[in-house]
């Protein structure tokens, strides 16, 4: 037999190890997450997430070592997103009745969510770097990074600021929708598509396809409306 | 069976060869979605084959969003100098666009007049 060191050395350079782990760390998460009856606070990415940062750092791991093998999921959410359109289409009759009012609801959500952080983290202390970093945090990661990038903050601590906003929406916002008495699908994907883009879509299609499918449609005219407001805001501003 | 990914694949690749071309603030999965989108309306109805690919991709979009999220290691330094005022910041943030957007749509809904047709029970 081969010494067990010898095959760690193998398989740690293998992106089979960590594209495989990604996957058995989700299963793991999602497991749970069923066993409790789909509850929000139980989000699978996070359970995910704590898994793979706590294994990581246990074996001195780095994160582009990591990523060479999680990158393959990684590639998929392009393609996922495109395939945001088919319960788009499939919805659209109840899009379309109420467009108006939707587009509205995604531009005063959209600007709430934006200078609401940058208030309230400017008011608590925070650095302008960290400001600007955490001003499109409600927006879908690659937007965010620029936007970011254009107002002067740290495109990488934005991307994470963009995750952790995502599980915080798909974590608190049910539970704050029920608490509001909001029962119709439709606003309810629509907020959170608005204030956690795709990881709050993703909750979102698990529970509902009313509700993906308008969380998925305000992820993208959020991306939309924060890329042309906030800069100009921020010009106002600053 | 090979259709369907190559049709997502080509409809990303134009939204993001139109995005880099013209400079547009929209990623280009996005603008990959919209042609997605306008092609459904053109042909009128969504095949078989490309509903249950894209059912396969989406019943676990939460997955795609792993690898990125790990990357929090990277910045674990600089969140804890900062984690009062980033996690109130985003915690308050969130939950005040959820409560906005919601309630904006109901409300304007109701202002001119149309009755909301996505009642259901929500768990």
């Amino acid at each position: 037999m081969r010494p067990v060191g010898e095959l760690w050395v193998y398989l740690a350079a293998n992106p089979l190890l960590h594209l495989t782990l990604t996957l058995l760390a989700y299963l793991i998460g999602y497991r749970i997450y069923r066993r409790f009856g789909m509850n929000p606070l139980l989000n699978p990415v996070v359970i995910a997430i704590v898994i793979l940062v706590s294994l990581l750092v246990a074996t001195g791991t780095s994160y582009e070592r990591f990523f060479e093998g999680a990158q393959f999921v990684h590639f998929l959410l392009g393609p996922a997103t495109v395939a945001l359109a088919i319960p788009l289409y499939n919805q659209f009759d109840r899009v379309r009745k109420s467009a108006g009012p939707l587009l509205a609801a995604v531009v005063l959500g959209s600007l709430s969510a934006s200078l609401s952080a940058v208030g309230i983290a400017a008011l608590l202390g925070a650095g302008p770097e960290i400001v600007a970093s955490i001003a499109p945090k409600s927006v879908t990661t690659p937007i965010a990074m620029g936007i970011a990038e254009q107002l002067g903050g740290l495109p990488s601590l934005t991307a994470v600021l963009v995750i952790l906003t995502g599980v915080v929406g798909a974590m608190l916002g049910p539970p704050l929708l029920n608490l509001l008495r909001v029962r119709d699908w439709r606003a309810r994907g629509l907020a959170i598509g608005v204030a956690a883009h795709g990881i709050g879509t993703a909750r979102a299609m698990q529970v509902n396809e009313v509700a993906g499918a308008f969380s998925g449609l305000a992820m993208g005219l959020n991306a939309l409306a924060t890329a042309i407001l906030l800069p100009l805001i921020w010009s106002w501003l600053f | 069976m090979i259709e369907s990914p190559t049709l997502l694949l080509v409809c990303q690749l134009a939204g993001e060869v139109i995005v880099g071309l013209f400079r547009l603030p929209i990623p280009g999965p996005v603008l990959g979605m919209v042609f997605l989108f306008a092609g459904l309306l053109v042909r009128g109805g969504v095949p078989q084959p490309l509903q249950t690919t894209a059912g396969t991709l989406l019943s676990h979009f939460s997955l795609l969003f792993v690898p990125a999220g790990v990357g929090i290691m990277l910045h674990l330094g600089r969140l804890e100098d900062a984690w009062l005022a980033i996690g109130v910041a985003l915690v308050a943030s969130t939950l005040i666009a959820v409560a906005v957007t919601a309630l904006a749509m109901l409300g304007l809904e109701r202002l001119v007049g149309r009755q909301g047709d996505g009642q259901g029970d929500p768990s």
